[in-house]
């Protein structure tokens, strides 16, 4: 496809498959008529266990993912619930640091454009320029700072601008309409709904403000809008994409790697997701 | 590379004053949180600045300080420890306010605040359990919903105070990831407040965190040094020559210090933990929503604090006193849990005065700063009494007594 992106920020319009890799699998996706399917995963979790943790990466991503988000572990999560808690502890008990889930992620082929989700600590010790030009060697597409909200976000933005990685910004239930604004004008990739008020994990039921939320963005730009935290199964999937353009799918997957360490049960949940909101 | 975002002048009044619009004290500060919870911070300082200009707000809450609290505090001239260790001791009595410490100072505020914007829960975490303690108070006495989040090493350490807070009425919950200690209390809570934000006030127990937090909980404290800087020029004829604070976030130093900051020639000393020295041992990070002095390792992990007072065993500090250290104003010095149980020791003995742990490690640094501070006027912030500690001393001191 050859869409070009004018913005009302002004920047310049570019090809997006070459400027935006994460964008243009998002849109491409859309524009097939289906929904974005995104997983995530805790990088470096059951490093050296059975196989490497990429393998497992490569498994979810063939099975049906647009693209994947690769979380670093950090010590203090204040985004994250118990799972990717529990996950990011046994990750970083193994060793996981920034350098080696990067290192990893630049020798995999995962074949779908990969989103880095860590805390900005971290991001602000490697060197906010340095950080970014890391990704992009290590074939990153994007970053997702949960602890960076807009009015933090002009130092790392600008290096990762500079660099070409896509910054997907949070939005969250409690934001004015006017605040959605500057989010979506803000945000590259995707603009990453917050489904609930609450941190990362399962619920029993979609909440209310789900699918509240993706309408409410919808209706200020024409980005993908994929809600993540709390989407839980394969119905609570189909049930938001009956607005939003897709989901990002955390805890539940997280949950089943700790629980069977196989990269054929991750997959497994991942192709039951695409299924379902394929069938819609 | 520290995020400083625009160049904004402060625009309040000069040292320990306001912070810039983006809430920073020079570099340090800021609000690093997750997005759902902006909105609520943006409505807490509207609701602070619209508060902190209101006169009935400022008489209700003196009022409180003064009938509930028992305020002002005294200042105690140390005459036998000052003549054991050859410098003039003052101690600001903030162990006799109600509940124990100087905590509930900020937490009257706070609970006053919380009743204002209509929130009926207040959230709050806990080291030593002397913040949570306050927290029950407040609510109890407001008729306010009360959950307190505590490291579950620290529950198991400081007993006596889960027991107040929970016959106070407020649930307490454990903090079981992470070290298990202050900063994982931290984590929770504002977890919590992510989940709560409607209905629940975070009732943040230091000057730390995102901003308003250290600039409010600061200025909810200043009292402390507003008494102190009265009481030593009555007692003194002017301020003293040395002011000295135990530092984990930092919020006791933070009131102490505001009294005291504009005046030239005090010398400002805080007095970190050796094993949770943010400043001593530390370089700048972002954690708990603030850019500031944080122990971590090269990754940019945090690292655990170690230290035998719970209300100390903190890896970060409040932004303010990340400034204060790099321009100079203030000076923080490490001690030793060692020297912290001496102290502990000598002011029971020498004044009948039994210290909290926090507190004696502002003594602890004038007993071995004696020399230096010889013949000189030394205002130490007592910040609360020793009584929580009495259990865990009696283990470490079992073989002495």
């Amino acid at each position: 496809m050859s869409d070009v992106v004018v913005r009302p920020d002004g920047e310049p319009a570019l090809p997006l498959e070459t400027a935006r890799p994460l964008e243009t699998a998002l849109r491409s996706q859309r524009a097939r008529g289906g929904k974005c399917l995104v997983p995530y995963l805790t990088g470096g979790l059951f490093t050296g266990a059975d196989g490497d943790w990429t393998d497992v990466l490569g498994s979810v991503a063939a099975a049906g993912a647009d693209a994947v988000e690769v979380g670093i572990p950090f010590s203090d999560p204040v985004m994250d619930g118990p799972v990717i808690q529990e996950a990011s502890e046994l990750a970083l008990a193994d060793g996981a640091n920034p350098p080696g889930v990067l290192d990893a992620l630049a020798s995999c082929d995962a074949g779908v454009p990969l989103a880095v989700m860590t805390y900005v600590n971290l991001v602000h010790r490697f060197g906010y320029e340095r950080f970014a030009a890391e990704l992009r060697r290590s074939g990153v597409a994007a970053a997702i700072l949960p602890d960076v909200p807009l009015e933090e976000s002009g130092p790392w933005c600008d290096a990762a601008d500079a660099a070409g990685v896509e910054t997907v910004m949070l939005a969250a239930p409690t934001a004015s309409e006017e605040r959605l604004g500057r989010i979506v004008v803000r945000s590259r990739g995707f603009v990453y709904a917050v489904g609930l008020m609450g941190v990362t994990g399962e619920r029993d039921a979609l909440a209310s403000s789900a699918k509240v939320i993706a309408g409410r963005l919808k209706a200020l730009t024409d980005l993908p809008v994929l809600v993540g935290v709390g989407i839980s199964t394969p119905e609570q999937a189909v049930e938001v994409c009956e607005v939003a353009d897709g989901v990002v799918v955390g805890s539940a997957l997280v949950r089943r790697v700790l629980e069977t360490r196989s990269q054929d049960a991750a997959a497994e949940l991942v192709a039951s997701f695409r299924a379902a909101i394929d069938r819609g | 590379m520290p995020p400083v975002t625009e160049a904004v002048p402060a625009f309040g009044d000069g040292l320990m004053g306001e912070p810039d619009r983006t809430g920073r004290f020079g570099p340090y500060g800021g609000r690093f949180v997750p997005e759902s919870l902006m909105p609520a911070l943006q409505e807490l300082e509207a609701a602070f600045r619209d508060a902190w200009a209101d006169a009935s707000f400022h008489a209700e809450l003196d009022e409180l300080l003064h009938s509930y609290a028992g305020r002002p505090s005294p200042l105690t001239e140390c005459h036998r420890l000052s003549e054991h260790l050859g410098c003039r001791v003052l101690l600001k009595r903030e162990d006799l306010n109600h509940t124990g410490s100087h905590k509930i100072n900020n937490v009257l505020g706070q609970a006053l605040l919380a009743r204002r914007m209509g929130k009926t829960r207040l959230l709050a975490e806990t080291g030593a359990g002397q913040h949570g303690v306050a927290t029950a108070t407040a609510a109890a006495l407001f008729g306010m919903d009360c959950l307190v989040y505590m490291g579950e090493v620290d529950m198991a350490r400081q007993e006596l105070n889960v027991f107040r807070m929970r016959l106070l009425g407020a649930e307490v919950a454990p903090a079981s990831s992470g070290s298990r200690t202050l900063k994982d209390a931290v984590n929770e809570a504002m977890r919590d407040w992510v989940a709560t934000v409607e209905t629940s006030h975070y009732c943040l127990g230091s000057v730390m965190g995102p901003h308003p937090y250290p600039w409010m909980v600061r200025e909810l404290h200043r009292v402390i040094g507003d008494e102190a800087r009265a009481q030593c020029d009555q007692l003194l004829g002017g301020p003293p020559d040395v002011v000295v604070a135990c530092v984990g976030g930092g919020s006791n130093a933070a009131g102490i210090f505001s009294g005291f900051a504009d005046v030239p020639g005090v010398e400002l000393v805080g007095v970190e933990p050796v094993g949770g020295a943010a400043i001593g041992g530390g370089t700048p990070g972002i954690v708990h929503g603030m850019h500031s002095y944080l122990k971590q390792d090269e990754f940019g992990q945090v690292v655990e604090a170690q230290s035998i007072s719970a209300g100390l065993d903190y890896p970060g500090v409040g932004p303010e006193h990340s400034h204060l250290a790099d321009m100079g104003r203030a000076r923080y010095e490490p001690v030793a849990d060692e020297e912290v149980v001496e102290a502990f020791v000598l002011l029971s003995r020498t004044e009948g005065i039994i210290p909290a742990l926090e507190s004696a490690h502002a003594l602890a640094w004038v007993m071995r700063a004696r020399a230096e501070l010889a013949g000189r006027s030394v205002l130490v912030n007592l910040s609360g009494r020793g009584d929580k500690d009495v259990a865990q001393m009696m283990d470490v001191l079992a073989d002495r007594l």
